[in-house]
């Protein structure tokens, strides 16, 4: 085997200008400056139970309505949600109206307890209360990472990049376990649990081990957990540690966050606007829950995912290409800026160029080397073909082999494998057994050909890739040129076809602006500077600094 | 005795005429490792002969893990396919490009038609009436957006019966476009029940509008069972909605 093939290479493949893409990544700060003061100011009914689960409190009512949504309630009808849960719960606890946060919670639903907002020496013992008992969540999220990494050291880690992520998707918890655990042994590094179609527009999170969903499980605790459990078993009997993904989007992302942290869940699909265009979810409601769900990502070391792959499947893949990137760009400067590392970067694209256009192969490679090379350490996730399946599965099954290549030969960290049969049925234990002989067939044959692949300096796929990079640095330009930037342009449609109004969406009523007093204990914890342990990827080959010079 | 071939009467073709020959990929749950490999193959050649295939050749036969074994079988069928007796939804109305669907509409209702466009239920996935209504269209054709006769309301994803029957009403509808991708159990045969449902109960009978549902696992022949005027499946454009509508609402309106 050779090396990596990180070492006697020239510098980049695609020679970008430096100063363009320094352009490119100032207009995204720009861009999403307003959008981070935003989401400091404000605070939503999500992020307070996230808040409310971090200090432990679990469960849901004989309705099946969770705890954390009925104290909540509770609290924002007596107090107001502007002040935020910790201050007015904390303050019934320290004087003593139940003997901890379940029978508070009880209690309060049952209309026995009156919330006020506690001054002075109160609110001090409030604050320090509720401080002690949420970051002892949040110690819990710092344990599971050292045990993620510990576990990695003893079982292994994946043998090799682009890891395979392979998803299932039954809606039974106890149908997806043995699924997920045969995709491990047929050679899945990922193991992603699509959630059920209606889960993002529900403001709760469900409770308990669930047999029924559309398309999908739901995200709850207790499947998080059955879950986790299974693939470390998986992770056990073949050597390597199987990771897990779920989806932090839709109403209840902080949440989900939260408990994909406490769970040890290894990767996330989180977007900083994929609710807003594709869900119709209000604009601030999803940025103030995306930046605290990426907090807490950042902390539990968790990988996310971006959904670029999305304004591929909804327009043109030609025309929409830099859409793609300006994403890329904003998903970038929003992550860092709430502390996830470029190793946490899982940036998204797809491979959904109509073949029937000509040389789209070559469009593909240079659409997937651009972001390669604009996010040289991320590791990037690359999607297969959905829209131009058609059915055709012997068709497909070739589609999908190019998509392969691509990914060979762009070096992508995170590779979804493609089924044959998409669009068809949900995949057969024989679909997937195909769709991985095809991922092995290509790396394998063609698995380091990148080290001998560069393009021509001014040919097709240099200009492609500048061309895109371009139209990009002008969409930001065209998002800078409105008086609210951001906000703005995702109103007019700006981004796409969708037109997306600050004002209105879904989960509006569930935000506040945050008072003068608000507090919140998580929020305070996740923005102070964190001493990772073992903040490195585990076995990230170290990459040569140079590199980022750009 | 050789009788001339009836035009309508055919086999599959594999390579010569009347040869009759199809291939067939499946999986059974059995090990194929080891020494059960010729029992796992002769497994798969009986599933084939009781699927009418004789002689079947299994031509591929992979073990996926201990406890199931990947298919592929070629092999030769006798039935016979009867192309006169196969029933098929024939396409009832006309073909019209947007200028003419414009024309028609304008002539006959001088008026815009008001379309109102929805995913109902769960089901989240808009990629179908996003490919009807959005401009961008399919397939080369423009989305009903794109006519300047057709007003369009499209309420996205996971919007509810009533919501759906409140809008309509706001809108005064001419049509209710409703895209179903999910089918997870049965679950847009049931939501499409659903939703003929309440909106034959919330308008008198010739005032309701008219009801179109599509997506990829429709039966175009179940509109009747289903309680909606037209099921639209796989494949069907823009341009085809477009002209379904104009038929429906210009010409039979003026009829009655």
């Amino acid at each position: 085997m050779s090396t990596t093939g990180r070492t006697s290479k020239r510098r980049t493949k695609l020679d970008l200008d430096p100063a363009t893409v320094r352009k490119a990544r100032a207009l995204a700060k720009k861009a999403g400056r307003p959008i981070v003061k935003l989401a400091e100011q404000h605070t939503t009914v999500a992020v307070e139970r996230a808040t409310l689960r971090l200090a432990g409190l679990e469960g849901a009512d004989a309705e099946g309505t969770p705890w954390v949504n009925r104290l909540m309630d509770v609290v924002r009808a007596d107090t107001g949600l502007e002040h935020g849960v910790a201050l007015p719960v904390w303050d019934a606890l320290v004087r003593g109206e139940a003997e901890d946060l379940s029978s508070l919670a009880q209690k309060a639903s049952a209309g026995s307890v009156t919330f006020r907002l506690p001054e002075g020496k109160d609110a001090v013992r409030a604050r320090t209360a509720s401080r002690k008992q949420v970051a002892r969540g949040i110690k819990r999220i710092d344990q599971r990472r050292v045990e993620r990494d510990r576990l990695i050291k003893r079982q292994g880690d994946a043998p090799r990049k682009p890891w395979i992520y392979l998803i299932v998707a039954t809606g039974d918890i106890y149908e997806d376990i043995p699924q997920a655990q045969q995709a491990a042994r047929e050679g899945a590094d990922v193991i992603a649990v699509i959630r059920s179609t209606g889960q993002s527009l529900l403001d709760y999170v469900p409770e308990g081990a669930t047999r029924e969903g559309f398309a999908g499980t739901y995200a709850t605790q207790e499947n998080f957990r059955l879950m986790r459990a299974a693939l470390d078993e998986s992770g056990k009997e073949l050597g390597r540690y199987i990771r897990l993904t779920n989806y932090a989007s839709g109403l209840c992302m902080p949440e989900i966050a939260a408990l994909a942290g406490l769970e040890r869940l290894d990767m996330m699909l989180n977007d900083s606007m994929y609710g807003i265009l594709f869900r119709d979810i209000n604009p601030v409601r999803t940025f103030v829950d995306q930046r605290f769900s990426r907090q807490v990502h950042a902390r539990a070391g968790i990988i996310i995912n971006t959904g670029e792959d999305n304004y591929l499947t909804t327009a043109d893949a030609i025309e929409a290409a830099h859409t793609v990137t300006t994403s890329q760009l904003l998903n970038e400067y929003f992550a860092k800026e709430a502390g996830l590392e470029d190793w946490q970067l899982g940036l998204g694209h797809a491979f959904e160029i109509d073949p029937e256009v000509p040389d789209s192969f070559r469009m593909e490679l240079a659409h997937a080397l651009l972001a390669r090379e604009l996010f040289p350490d991320a590791p990037l996730k690359w999607m297969p073909p959905t829209r131009h399946m058609t059915g055709d599965v012997f068709r497909g099954y070739l589609l999908d082999g190019f998509f392969n290549l691509v990914g060979a030969l762009t070096g992508q960290g995170i590779l979804l494998v493609g089924m044959m049969t998409e669009a068809v049925v949900t995949p057969w234990i024989s679909d997937r057994d195909l769709a991985l002989q095809n991922v092995r067939y290509v790396m394998n044959a063609a698995g380091n050909l990148h080290e001998d692949f560069r393009p021509e300096p001014d040919g097709f796929i240099a200009n492609r890739a500048r061309q895109v990079l371009g139209e990009s640095i002008d969409l930001l330009d065209r998002i800078l040129e409105h008086d609210n930037g951001l906000l703005d342009a995702i109103a007019d449609g700006t981004f796409g076809l969708m037109k997306r109004p600050a004002d209105r969406g879904r989960g509006l009523d569930g935000v506040a602006k945050k008072s003068s007093v608000y507090y919140n204990p998580a929020s305070e914890i996740l923005e102070e500077p964190f001493e990772t342990v073992a903040s490195q990827p585990p076995q990230e080959p170290k990459r040569e600094k140079k590199r980022r010079t750009l | 005795m050789t009788t001339a071939p009836e035009p309508h009467i055919v086999r599959p073709y594999g390579d010569t005429t009347g040869d009759g020959m199809v291939q067939i990929s499946f999986t059974l749950p059995i090990s194929s490792l080891g020494d059960q490999a010729k029992l796992a193959e002769g497994a798969a050649a009986q599933l084939a002969n009781k699927m009418g295939m004789d002689p079947a050749l299994v031509v591929h036969a992979k073990p996926m893990g201990p406890d199931f074994t990947f298919f592929v079988v070629y092999g030769r069928v006798h039935h016979l396919v009867d192309t006169s007796k196969v029933v098929v939804v024939e396409r009832d109305y006309p073909l019209l490009t947007p200028k003419e669907a414009n024309a028609s509409i304008k002539r006959a209702l001088r008026r815009r038609l008001t379309v109102v466009g929805a995913c109902i239920g769960t089901d989240a996935h808009t990629v179908g009436i996003d490919a009807i209504l959005n401009i961008k269209g399919f397939a080369g054709e423009k989305g009903l957006e794109y006519y300047r006769e057709l007003k369009v309301v499209n309420l996205g994803a996971q919007v509810s019966v009533p919501q759906l029957v409140e809008r309509a009403r706001e809108e005064k509808a001419d049509a209710v476009l409703v895209s179903q991708v999910v089918t997870q159990r049965d679950a847009h045969l049931l939501n499409t029940r659903e939703m003929s449902a309440a909106f034959r109960e919330s308008y008198p009978t010739d005032r309701r509008p008219l009801l179109i549902v599509g997506g990829p696992r429709f039966d175009e022949s179940m509109a009747e069972e289903l309680g909606v005027d037209r099921v639209f499946s796989r494949g069907t454009t823009p341009g085809e909605v477009a002209s379904y509508l104009v038929h429906r609402l210009t010409t039979q309106r003026k009829a009655s």
